[in-house]
């Protein structure tokens, strides 16, 4: 056999690999667990950069989650009129 | 730990429905669908009292428990929220919920219920913070940008409360205290005057 056929059996065999595994079934029905989350996983708040929106004067370390919350819970005395305007 | 929580103040609360306009607005939430709505009592009769209400973000949510997808998730910061890619849109959360959060839109034929849509205390939901898929989804994601949900924010005589919980009951206890109860919570000294000042009279001539 020349090294030419050879050459060409083996490309052939390579793109018929390719092409049977485009042509798979993977399982597309989520198996479901009863009574667990299996959604996307979600990232935290505190993960952001804190400069990443406009218009906000909150300001904290990101990753650190105290710092986030100690940010939100100033922020919540906007709510408070006798902090916010005076008694 | 922050649990967030909503609060909402019935002698406060002027059905304004400024809290409704905020989270349509902040959330761009398609017609049909109210994340938050204003309840009124006794409509129309002296002393009818309106409540805000919304998803209130149960630490025992009955929406989690009835979910046959287990779509719902809860965060570390005690928002209930829900993945739509996995929701089937039965409807059972609706039933379940005592507050009527879950809302459903109706833009298919036939009246076919779409995925569940509800408040999410402006947090978004399992997508990238802040990215167009959350946004298109389920909305601004307030949170991760340190602030408050709109609602709250917005509302005009913060009758609406919402934030850590333990924080917002500070604040309302504090109120509460200041403004006494009953027929003390009305008239001029309280519209007017100041908590420290609450023998303040209205002046003459004024209507009350």
């Amino acid at each position: 056999m020349s090294s030419a056929r050879k050459l060409v059996i083996a490309g052939v065999a390579a793109i018929a690999a390719v092409v049977m595994t485009g042509c798979g079934e993977k399982a597309q029905v989520i198996v479901y667990e009863q009574g667990k989350y299996q959604g996307k996983p979600d990232t935290k708040p505190w993960e952001n950069e804190p400069g990443a929106s406009l218009y906000t004067t909150s300001k904290w370390s990101k990753a650190d989650k105290s710092s986030w919350e100690s940010a939100l819970r100033s922020r919540n005395q906007n709510q408070n009129e006798y902090v916010r305007v005076g008694e | 730990m922050a649990r967030m929580k909503f609060l909402c103040d019935a002698e406060r609360c002027i059905e304004c429905n400024g809290c409704v306009t905020a989270c349509k607005q902040e959330n761009e939430v398609p017609w049909g669908v109210n994340r938050r709505r204003v309840v009124t009592l006794n409509d129309g009769v002296p002393g009818e009292k309106s409540i805000s209400v919304a998803c209130m973000h149960c630490s025992d949510a009955p929406c989690m428990a009835v979910c046959p997808v287990d779509c719902f998730y809860r965060t570390e910061e005690g928002v209930v929220l829900h993945d739509k890619d996995m929701c089937i849109g039965c409807g059972y959360c609706f039933y379940a919920c005592p507050f009527g959060a879950p809302q459903f839109p109706q833009a298919g034929a036939f009246g076919m219920r779409g995925k569940m849509d509800k408040c999410t205390f402006c947090a978004g939901g399992p997508e990238a913070d802040n990215s167009k898929e959350e946004f298109a989804k389920y909305g601004s994601n307030r949170l991760a940008q340190g602030k408050l949900p709109a609602c709250a924010e917005m509302c005009s005589t913060k009758a609406l409360l919402g934030g850590d919980g333990n924080v917002i009951a500070d604040i309302f206890r504090d109120r509460a205290l200041k403004r006494g109860k009953g027929a003390e919570v009305w008239g001029w000294s309280t519209a007017y005057g100041k908590p420290g000042n609450p023998q303040q009279q209205a002046p003459k001539g004024a209507k009350s």
